[in-house]
């Protein structure tokens, strides 16, 4: 039971990071049709812009605020300069130019940074909490509870707000968007902007326990992509389902067969997932309607 | 000197990569009229109206729009001076509830004005009362037709440009749908119309122009084209 326990938790905790990065990659496909390789680049800007500037003095929320900043101006930057210049490109030719940005961000991080392994303190002590005989750390819930956060307030903001519903039907329509008057380009940049944010967030939380270098978005944006193809690409509630899904696939693979084939085994599942469900768990079949 | 028109296109070219589907129209809309374009299917029409609209670039040529040139400006900018479009196929925001769809029409207005623009479509079109909270993908398709023009109405719009409102209709909501564009030239929406079906078109419009291959052919009253053996035997189908 104490195994089962700690297990799920340590499941849900990076499943909710996978999430947060699927959220990410799930946004900017719905408003652009753009598959965005960038998206573990702005979790790693998150955790190491947070781990410079605290260092360099800052204190922890200011140095948090930074990392989200520079990450949303990244995010914005990489828009600007790399996706709106290849507007009417195929998708393809798209995912090679956010793989390419992906590789300018980290080398420019391994430039400005180092190559070390950084982590930052625990945001409420290092003492586990003991629950059915389980160790959690505290930071874990900090983990689950931002993600959950960040999860309800995209929610608020999509369903609630006419910018958000703009969103949406800058999705929905792109034509009938721009002619209602919303400036498409705008939602665009909005859209990666938001979802800098939601991965600065996620390195943020998740490097007190997981530690942080310039080189861990690669993994983590092929672990959210694998998320958000799990859940079924273009479903936000998709992108979630399939982050924490895969984490907790992960952490039993790791604890019940190896840690070694821990990576593989969430690999292998999805291949199968995919096989099976071509258009993910919770995705839509892609019908165009006339 | 007469007072500039509403909308003035002149030698206006523009198509999609090498094939120019719009080889040079002049073509003006004055204030309150309800002015038709009609001809065969690909002669150019849906395109010129993308054109006014700005989400197809122009090669050539230049549109004012009261007084102003817009033709370098970016779609929602010209929506901001209101040039709306109800495009053809109604391209609504299908998963969007309706009344989702109505309140993104008026993106560009105040919200103020919203609430009292979404009750003068709720008279004008019933129906989208009684369905505001369906996804606009569910409506029937005279539904969704009242809802994209709906839509298009609560961008107070000046001018109307309406692409095909009667294709895929039932006759009598054909009917009920050129009624209401009669009805909002009263309220004093100018509006121009591109239609198949050119002898209802005709019938309601001031004035009209006969597009052909990317060409104004022929242009008038309503009236004389109607008349106009050229006109009658090629596009009318009589």
């Amino acid at each position: 039971m104490a195994e089962l326990v700690q297990l799920l938790f340590a499941g849900l905790t990076t499943g909710a990071v996978y999430a947060l990065v699927a959220l990410g990659f799930t946004l900017i496909f719905q408003a652009s049709e753009v598959v965005n390789f960038a998206q573990g680049e702005f979790v790693m800007l998150g955790g190491m812009v947070t781990v410079f500037a605290y260092q360099a003095g800052l204190p922890l929320p200011l140095a948090a605020l930074l990392a989200v900043l520079v990450a949303v101006a990244t995010g914005v930057l990489l828009h600007r300069l790399a996706i709106e210049p290849a507007k009417g490109a195929t998708v393809v030719t798209l995912i090679i130019v956010t793989i390419g940005a992906s590789i300018l961000i980290r080398g420019l991080a391994q430039l400005v940074f180092d190559k070390q392994f950084h982590a930052l303190p625990a945001f409420s002590g290092d003492a586990p909490l003991r629950l059915l005989g389980a160790a959690i750390l505290p930071q874990s819930l900090w983990v689950l509870g931002g993600a959950a956060a960040i999860v309800f307030g995209l929610w608020l903001f999509m369903e609630r707000t006419l910018l958000g519903k703009a969103v949406r039907a800058t999705a929905a329509n792109r034509l009938a968007a721009e002619l209602v008057g919303i400036d498409t380009r705008l939602v665009l940049a909005l859209a990666f902007a938001v979802s800098a944010a939601i991965g600065a967030v996620g390195g943020i939380l998740v490097t007190p326990i997981t530690l942080t270098s310039y080189a861990v978005g690669t993994l983590l944006a092929l672990k959210g992509f694998a998320a958000a193809m799990l859940g079924g690409i273009g479903n936000p509630v998709g992108a979630v389902a399939g982050g924490l899904l895969l984490g907790l696939l992960e952490a039993f693979a790791a604890g019940w067969i190896s840690s070694t084939y821990k990576d593989g085994v969430a690999f292998l599942v999805i291949l199968l997932v995919l096989f099976a469900l071509p258009h993910g768990l919770l995705g839509r079949r892609a019908v165009e309607r006339v | 000197m007469p007072p500039e028109p509403l909308l003035r296109v002149q030698g206006l070219r523009c198509g999609y990569g090498r094939i120019e589907a719009v080889k040079g129209v002049d073509l003006e809309v004055a204030e309150g009229e309800i002015v038709a374009l009609v001809g065969a299917n690909g002669a150019g029409k849906t395109t010129l109206l993308r054109a006014i609209s700005g989400v197809l670039p122009i090669t050539a040529g230049a549109i004012r729009f009261a007084g102003e040139p817009v033709e370098t400006m970016r779609p929602h900018e010209r929506v901001a001076r209101g040039i709306v479009q109800v495009p053809e196929g109604r391209q609504l925001f299908g998963p969007l509830t309706v009344l989702d769809n109505l309140r993104l029409g008026a993106f560009r207005r105040g919200r103020a004005r919203t609430e009292e623009n979404l009750e003068r479509v709720f008279s004008l079109f019933p129906q989208l009362a009684e369905r505001r909270d369906t996804a606009a993908g569910a409506l029937s398709g005279g539904q969704q037709q009242m809802c994209a023009i709906g839509r298009a109405l609560m961008a107070e719009p000046k001018l109307l440009l309406l692409d095909e409102p009667s294709m895929g209709l039932a006759p009598f909501l054909v009917e009920q749908i050129l009624e209401t564009v009669a009805r909002l030239r009263r309220e004093g929406v100018t509006v121009l119309l591109v239609e198949q079906n050119a002898v209802a078109a005709l019938s309601l419009a001031d004035r009209g122009y006969v597009l052909e291959t990317g060409r104004i052919a022929h242009s008038g009253t309503g009236r004389d084209l109607l008349g106009d053996p050229a006109v009658r035997e090629a596009y009318l189908g009589v």
